[in-house]
């Protein structure tokens, strides 16, 4: 009878309960809270801000080179823009170039690293040497190419080549990590219970690196953001909008430093790094979720 | 039940897989139902790539494996029926889930009809047969479990399946001497079943401790094999004879095993590699090497 009473609290041990008590120990997680919060914040700055403001963010205003105020927040450029109404709008973009670029890229790079790292072989061959040439490729050339036949550029079209371009060193670490768990017993032990190849990639291995993707999906949203401003920089930006690498690169061009008008370039500056930032600490959290063996210390 | 015909192993060495090294050459065994064979060998002789053969984890260069004269075909049926537990049990667990989750992996993919309730059943029932309490054992990490408890964990998986063949590789060497022996008397437990297990070992005295008949191997080839009363009480093989003087001794310096002068093999009709010696107990040519055959 004993046994049997037992069954109810053996009979918690559902899928279910898993995915709570990784919750459970997310929410504990300070490091997590604090850097999905700010990130949070940030996106819904860049979501909700532009819609609640109004405005463009590019109309010339009457009072330039105005110092941060109740009526300008984050103060005005040399041609009376108000930066706080650039900064959200950024903020927009950014997120759009970091998510899209970032993500798309570590889908590739996810998908190229599992298949080549887990088949090996002559599949791994063939992937690898794609990955290489993709990862010689000189991007700005490129992009200078395609410059010339696209007249109007979107944030989409540059994130999607961002994303194209950047993933082959991902690629090439997921590889290698792959590489070294798949040899691992409870490889073979999964294949003993059935399991197919993509279920092993999938429930086995790459949850043994989750920490890691999400690290990668991290540099690799920076890394785009970067990009982004970088381009942004050269003239092969969006040739529409406001991100907070035009912001960047107008208050440069225009010697905001040296006139000491520091309100515009201090908040695009400091909305990159805190969002990098942000997500950095958070996936040092995650590290401590994920991993049991780091929870108990 | 299972049996191995001429089976090889090669693989492809060096740059562009150029040269090619005989892992297994020319194995041919059988393991019948209630029977434990062990197979012998120093680190590298290839007993644990015949295993993972069996277990359809690489694959046959050569040969044939059969099981009730079906050839192997690695998959949910088969696996259904044939099952491994490996030699570091550390390595078996995924760290970063529960221990137990090995047997969900079992439920899903063969009992996903059974509720969840009579799989908490099972599962206990499993457990208590490998003789662990499942309070102790269910619901935690695998680093809070002992190695012992790790390996017994992984016996208690195979016995949720419809298992005809258990493929225990090395299964007691990261193991304390007590819990070796429990899980030694749960191999001999599950003989008394009725299935059959290919005990993969390194350790002689082990071997001898439950296992019906013996293979010994040597760099991929079967030296002897036979009922291990016969191999270990009258050992024929050079390699066999020296293993058997290899095994420590108190108050006796280790010697050398006599050079061979004479050679069973070519004493009576060669067939099939190994020569019958006595009645169920075959050997191969002591001059393997240099055998001028």
């Amino acid at each position: 009878m004993t046994a049997l009473q037992e069954v109810p609290a053996q009979d918690a041990q559902a899928p279910a309960v898993v995915r709570r008590e990784a919750l459970h120990f997310a929410l504990r997680n300070g490091k997590l809270v604090t850097g999905l919060a700010i990130v949070l914040f940030l996106l819904l700055l860049g979501l909700l801000g532009p819609v609640l403001i109004g405005g463009t963010p590019n109309a010339y205003g009457t009072r330039p080179m105005q110092p941060p105020s109740g009526e300008h927040w984050f103060g005005t450029t040399t041609f009376g823009q108000d930066v706080f109404t650039q900064f959200v709008h950024g903020l927009r973009t950014t997120f759009a170039v970091g998510a899209l670029g970032g993500g798309i890229a570590a889908v590739i790079g996810m998908l190229v690293g599992f298949v080549a790292g887990y088949r090996g072989g002559l599949i791994d061959e063939a992937l690898n040497m794609f990955t290489n040439i993709v990862l010689v490729i000189p991007t700005l050339a490129v992009l200078l190419i395609i410059n010339a036949y696209l007249g109007v550029r979107s944030v989409g079209a540059q994130a999607l080549f961002i994303g194209l371009t950047s993933w082959p060193w991902a690629a090439r670490a997921i590889r290698a990590q792959t590489f070294s768990l798949r040899t691992r017993d409870f490889v073979d032990l999964a294949r003993l219970s059935g399991a197919n190849t993509w279920k092993i990639i999938t429930r086995e291995i790459a949850p043994n690196m989750s920490s890691y993707l999400f690290m990668t999906f991290i540099l690799l949203f920076g890394g785009s953001i970067l990009i982004a401003s970088s381009l942004d920089f050269i003239g092969l930006g969006p040739t529409e909008g406001i991100s907070l690498g035009l912001m960047l690169q107008n208050a440069n061009q225009w010697s905001a430093m040296q006139l000491g008008l520091w309100w515009w370039f201090i908040p695009p500056g400091a909305g990159i790094t805190a969002v990098v930032g942000a997500l950095y600490v958070a996936n040092v959290g995650l590290d401590e979720v994920f991993n049991p063996k780091l929870r108990e210390t | 039940m299972l049996k191995l015909d001429n089976v090889t192993k090669v693989y492809r060495v060096g740059a562009f897989g150029g040269k090619t090294l005989t892992a297994v050459g020319d194995v041919s065994f059988d393991v019948r139902p209630g029977e434990v064979v062990s197979l012998i060998g120093e680190s590298g002789s290839g007993k644990s790539t015949i295993g993972k053969m069996i277990l359809g984890l690489t694959p046959v260069t050569g040969g044939s494996i059969t099981l009730d004269g079906v050839p192997v075909a690695p998959g949910k049926e088969y696996y259904r029926h044939v099952q491994g537990v490996f030699q570091d049990p550390f390595s078996c667990y995924n760290p970063v889930f529960k221990a137990d989750r090995v047997f969900q992996m079992i439920k899903e993919a063969y009992y996903p009809g059974v509720s969840a309730k009579d799989w908490a059943v099972r599962v206990n029932a499993a457990v208590r047969d490998v003789r662990l309490d499942p309070d102790q054992v269910l619901g935690r990490y695998p680093h809070q479990l002992s190695g012992g408890q790790l390996q017994r964990l992984l016996i208690a998986r195979a016995l949720l399946l419809d298992l005809k063949l258990l493929i225990a590789d090395e299964i007691t060497s990261m193991l304390d001497a007590s819990t070796r022996i429990d899980v030694l008397n749960l191999l001999a437990e599950l003989k008394e079943r009725g299935l059959g297990v290919l005990y993969v070992t390194h350790d002689l005295s082990l071997g001898t401790y439950l296992a019906e008949r013996t293979v010994v191997l040597r760099h991929g080839r079967v030296v002897e094999m036979g009922e291990t009363d016969k191999v270990f009480g009258n050992p024929l093989h050079p390699y066999t004879r020296q293993l058997l003087a290899a095994v420590p001794r108190l108050h006796a310096s280790w010697e050398e095993a006599e050079p061979v002068t004479d050679c069973p093999y070519h004493r009576g009709e060669a067939s099939g590699g190994l020569f019958e010696a006595e009645e169920g107990h075959f050997v191969a040519c002591a001059r393997l090497e240099s055998c001028p055959e």
